[in-house]
């Protein structure tokens, strides 16, 4: 029942935005429907959180390997939930004063504030910082010319990896930039020719190839073939 | 395997070498350039690609009082490389005297928008809130934001981050829809950002009487999704940190030669500082790719005579 709810209400929302677009009258469905859409993606996060409390206490109480991990997890999660909501640390608004909690939740100075800044900030950026550490030891283990292919991909990374920076200039700097015919052949003017050329022109058929698709799925939502967005044991799978 | 009565041969060794040295070598490759950055100062010169161009005149040819929307669709995690850009942006603006309207579809985002406007206009009491620059913050919806945005801001966004109704804001007035602003500018880390803007909000315009011109800023991973879109849906993109730094150049230049005297600070030459270290770790990669490969083809040709 709830299943059939959810596929009638996903057919209503796609009809309605797509006559939207060719009936007049019909030109606020699609304002309608994105305030729906809003609302249901604020309420996602209370189900992610919601979600989140439910995984990690299960975790806990299995005693499995790594139980230790979902426990700071939770305990992260509640402490800034909490310090969030009760607003902690911050400063009345200047224009309401006199209410403790008209301030900005994540004002400077503030509880949230400070563990955005000094736990968040920090530990994201060391994360994503880490992967030129992993990307190197996989450039001197991974990345072989075993064949003509892999000789191709790998010149090209050569040439995308030093015409991104000044090392592209100086390598080639004996090629004169004045004469067209042939400074195209310079690293940096030759990485712009493989990104504006190769790489515009597989990306746009990956772009038209995905628009079929989402075109050819959002028509099986629309008429309820495809439930797959309900997750596991939707009962629907693919159509 | 091993060869010369049991002891591994060079390359061999090489084979086998702990990661932990290559991790080693690019800690050196990327914090040596940075300290010797920190204490010269210098900077290598920057050659903007037409992209990188194409973005910096588009906010430098809008009329001084133009309105740019700039959202900030990125957290911490990529600020390394979207930080500087955002910040190029806000300050170009603030140079030409545009006013902003900020906002950001990240969760996360609101105070990389806080960081930015205090980094630019930490020393320009005379920017006055509410009348030169706005912070609307951030909105749960992602592409549902934007097609509210698309026919009303209000709709999305019924007051700024400081509870100030839309109407009550001097430099919304006469802002109804997104194509009332003069400029439309994204500083993204993926979805939602700068893909979903064209998508939904750019593209719809462009058959309109009032197209909405677009900028946008763009990690160097989602730049290749972005670069089909230019230069019809864009106006200009930055990608990566290697564009951060183009544009940066030309602000700076554009400093430069209004006041030859000018002292451009270290924090707005956050990208051009960054190339140092982005240069000598990826020659690290080509020489690691080149090392990796010769070892591959010596351990393969001794398989083969074997």
């Amino acid at each position: 029942m709830s299943r059939s709810v959810a596929v009638l209400v996903a057919s209503v929302a796609a009809i309605a935005m797509v006559l939207s677009k060719f009936i007049v009258p019909m030109e606020s469905a699609e304002t309608t429907v994105a305030e729906w859409f809003n609302a249901a993606a604020a309420i996602a996060f209370v189900l992610g959180g919601a979600s989140l409390l439910k995984m990690n206490l299960l975790a806990i109480s299995a005693r499995g390997p790594g139980w230790g991990y979902s426990a700071v997890t939770l305990l992260a999660f509640l402490a800034t939930l909490g310090v969030g909501l009760l607003k902690v640390g911050v400063a009345p608004s200047v224009a309401y004063p006199g209410h403790r909690m008209s301030g900005s939740t994540d004002a400077e100075g503030g509880a949230l504030w400070w563990l955005y800044e000094y736990a968040m900030s920090p530990i994201t950026g060391t994360l994503f910082a880490m992967l030129a550490f992993y990307v190197a030891s996989a450039a001197f283990r991974a990345f072989r010319a075993k064949n003509a292919a892999a000789m191709f991909l790998l010149g090209t990374a050569f040439i995308v990896l030093l015409g991104r920076t000044y090392a592209g200039v100086v390598v080639t700097s004996w090629i004169p930039a004045d004469m067209p015919w042939v400074s195209w052949l310079r690293l940096e003017n030759l990485s712009a020719v493989i990104m504006s050329v190769f790489t515009t022109a597989g990306t746009r058929a990956m772009i038209i190839g995905i628009a079929i698709g989402v075109a050819a799925t959002g028509i099986k939502i629309m008429i309820g073939l495809d439930r797959s967005y309900l997750g596991a044991g939707s009962g629907g799978g693919n159509g | 395997m091993a060869s010369h009565g049991g002891q591994p041969s060079f390359l061999e060794r090489l084979d086998r070498m702990d990661r932990r040295w290559i991790f080693l070598a690019m800690f050196v490759a990327v914090a040596a350039p940075i300290l010797w950055v920190g204490v010269t100062g210098k900077t290598f010169p920057e050659a903007p690609t037409p992209a990188v161009q194409g973005a910096f005149d588009a906010v430098d040819s809008l009329p001084p009082g133009a309105r740019v929307l700039i959202s900030m669709d990125f957290d911490p995690a990529s600020a390394g490389e979207l930080q500087p850009m955002a910040t190029a942006i806000v300050r170009h603006c603030v140079l030409r005297g545009h006013r902003i309207c900020a906002m950001t579809l990240w969760p996360a985002g609101g105070p990389m928008i806080d960081g930015t406007m205090q980094d630019v206009l930490g020393d320009r009491p005379d920017w006055k809130y509410g009348e030169q620059w706005v912070n609307l913050g951030y909105r749960a919806g992602f592409e549902g934001v934007m097609k509210q945005m698309n026919s009303r801001v209000a709709l999305a966004y019924a007051t700024d981050v400081r509870k100030t109704p839309l109407g009550d804001i001097p430099l919304m007035k006469g802002i109804e829809g997104i194509a009332d602003f003069d400029l439309l500018v994204s500083v993204s880390a993926g979805y939602a950002g700068a893909k979903e803007w064209v998508q939904y909000s750019v593209s719809p315009t462009l058959t309109g009487p009032r197209p909405l011109r677009f900028v946008a800023g763009s990690t160097g991973v989602q730049t290749p999704q972005l670069i089909p879109y230019y230069p019809n849906q864009m106006a200009g993109i930055l990608g990566a940190i290697k564009g951060a730094a183009e544009y940066e150049f030309l602000v700076n230049e554009a400093v430069r030669k209004a006041d030859p005297n000018a002292v451009v600070p270290a924090k707005f030459q956050e990208a051009q500082r960054r190339m140092a270290p982005q240069l000598f770790g990826h020659v690290l990669m080509v020489a690691l790719i080149v090392l990796g490969n010769v070892v591959f083809v010596g351990l393969r040709g001794r398989e083969a005579r074997a």
